[in-house]
């Protein structure tokens, strides 16, 4: 049986699953235990869980446990790899090179980095959604010490070839900071494999509770360090001062594991959902699909509907499915997504995308379901729109000389 | 953010939605916003030239939720009036009737606009002066 409402905004957080519940519950009530209480057994039960949980997320990632510093999440994470590689390296030079689609926790830092005399690149992103290596490279100085490139991108899914951008970063001594944050628990990452020396994540992405993410921070070729942004008792190796989220960090490597382990089967079936929803909304006239398609998060999909606006559109069934829209009519700037702007498309394009987010919970009811909803909206919506109506005639919109806003 | 109960009537069940002749001297027709802002509205009057009276309206919105229903809304008022009348419908009757947040009001402003543009462009068809009208200040 279908169930109302259909949750498909998976980017912005996953249900968590049962068996992460089930891992957590025993540790709000039953070992409450502080894990840095060294004299006693609730202390002893805090530190051997979060230690087991520590070894599930680093295996995740292919990294070791001591690599990785627990925080509240992805945000946090990238405030203290990016701001502590900054402050940590300043003897080394000063300039951060980053790309205009990163997420706003790693663009606003940049933003604060720059006010503390620091120097940005913002790397511009091909129509496709990925940077430009040749741009890279050319882009590194002698005081360049960070590069920050996104895995994945949150609302088009485009995956970034890290792999690539961190042997350019080898050969010229530069650390690589990603924000792991889509990508980690969705598609293998391997920090060793892709040459990631920092990455941000977090549990509530990736069917884990929100509140706990992680920064991985490399030990080994090269050791980096970063200077903490939390000075307190010197919890993770002195990185990030805090009493640990134990219940939290339990779900966290609770969903780490099991990520790992249904990964492959997982995918299989969301990306047939994926690509049956896609194919099937592509069959509405004027629908585009925004950003590279082969370089791709599996369960992302992001789609443009010429002429209706973005918000409207949402309307004609939020009430049943659960989605997020590029356009931003609500914010007092009106300004459309930043991403979608920024892979060069019409503001027109911007103001009408969908971001679907699946997830391993999805059904292909569900699927079938939100189709045929969006497609009637569609329709409906562009009886009622005048551009629609023009493009119909053969008006070149871009002739029509609008009333500024 | 929930939208007001009026608001969703007016999406699900718009009013007057259509296209009148707009090379008609009896119909003035009002298009405004961009669509590099979200919204655009085309708001259509038909006027009885000997009476003066508004004898239909018509629109078209390319907008969210609050924007579809600021110019059911406009349309459904228009019908019936004269078009001094019409000249004083003022964009926080709108907010007022349909609840909008603060968020929205720039989509009855839309509407305000789009209504003055109509009757300016039917008086300008009729050989009369357009009237100047303030700038909004939302904009």
């Amino acid at each position: 049986m279908l169930k109302l409402p259909i949750y498909l905004d998976n980017n912005a957080t996953t249900p968590m699953d049962p068996r992460v519940f089930e891992a957590m519950s025993p540790y709000f009530l039953q070992h409450f235990g502080n894990s840095a209480s060294r004299n006693h057994p609730f202390g002893w039960e805090a530190e051997e869980a979060v230690d087991y949980a520590r070894e599930q997320v680093a295996k995740l990632i292919g990294a070791d446990p001591k690599e990785i510093i627990f925080t509240s999440g992805a945000t946090e994470a990238d405030n203290l790899g990016i701001k502590g590689v900054f402050e940590m390296y300043a003897s080394k030079g000063n300039h951060i090179i980053t790309a205009t689609t990163e997420h706003k926790a790693v663009l606003d830092t940049c933003k604060h980095i720059e006010k503390q005399g620091g120097e940005v690149t913002y790397l511009t992103v091909k129509p496709d959604g990925l940077i430009d290596l040749a741009e890279l490279e050319a882009a590194i100085k002698p005081t360049t010490i960070l590069i920050s490139i996104m895995y994945a991108n949150n609302e088009i899914g485009t995956v970034m070839p890290i792999k690539e951008i961190s042997a350019i970063a080898r050969k010229h001594g530069v650390l690589v900071f990603t924000d792991g944050t889509q990508a980690v628990g969705k598609i293998p990452v391997d920090v060793n494999k892709d040459g990631i020396d920092l990455m941000a994540f977090t549990a509530h992405k990736m069917y884990g509770p929100k509140g706990v993410g992680a920064l991985y921070v490399r030990r080994k070729n090269p050791r980096v360090k970063v200077t903490a942004q939390m000075d307190g008792g010197g919890h993770e190796r002195g990185m990030r001062s805090g009493t640990l989220n134990v219940p939290g960090i339990v779900g966290f490597g609770k969903a780490c594991e099991i990520c790992m382990l249904d990964m492959e089967a997982d995918n299989k079936r969301i990306i047939k959902l994926r690509d049956k929803l896609e194919t099937e909304l592509l069959k509405v006239e004027e629908a585009y699909v925004n950003g590279s398609r082969e370089h791709r998060l599996p369960h992302v999909a992001n789609i443009s509907f010429k002429h209706v606006e973005g918000e409207g559109l949402l309307m004609g069934f939020n009430k049943n499915i659960a989605l997020s829209s590029g356009s931003a009519c609500t914010s007092a700037s009106l300004e459309p997504s930043y991403v979608l702007k920024a892979l060069g498309l019409g503001d027109d394009l911007a103001h009408s995308s969908l971001r679907f987010g699946l997830s391993r919970f999805t059904t292909e009811e569900e699927i079938d379901y939100t189709i045929k909803a969006i497609t009637d909206t569609v329709l409906k919506l562009r009886e009622m729109s005048p551009l629609w109506e023009m493009y119909k005639e053969g008006i070149d919109l871009d002739t029509i000389e609008w009333s500024a806003h | 953010m929930a939208y007001s109960e009026k608001v969703i009537d007016h999406y699900q069940n718009p009013k007057n939605v259509g296209t009148l002749d707009k090379s008609s001297k009896e119909v003035g027709t009002g298009l405004v916003g961009a669509p590099e802002c979200g919204d655009v509205m085309r708001l259509q009057i038909q006027v009885d030239s000997s009476t003066g009276m508004i004898t239909d309206a018509k629109f078209k919105t390319f907008g969210c939720g609050s924007a579809i229903a600021s110019s059911s809304l406009a349309t459904e008022w228009l019908k019936g009036k004269s078009v001094d009348e019409a000249l004083k419908i003022d964009n926080m009757t709108i907010v007022e009737e349909l609840n909008l947040p603060p968020v929205k009001i720039h989509c009855s402003v839309l509407a305000e606009d789009a209504i003055k543009a109509a009757i300016n462009d039917y008086r300008e068809k009729n050989g009369m002066e357009k009237i100047k009208f303030e700038e909004s200040v939302i904009h």
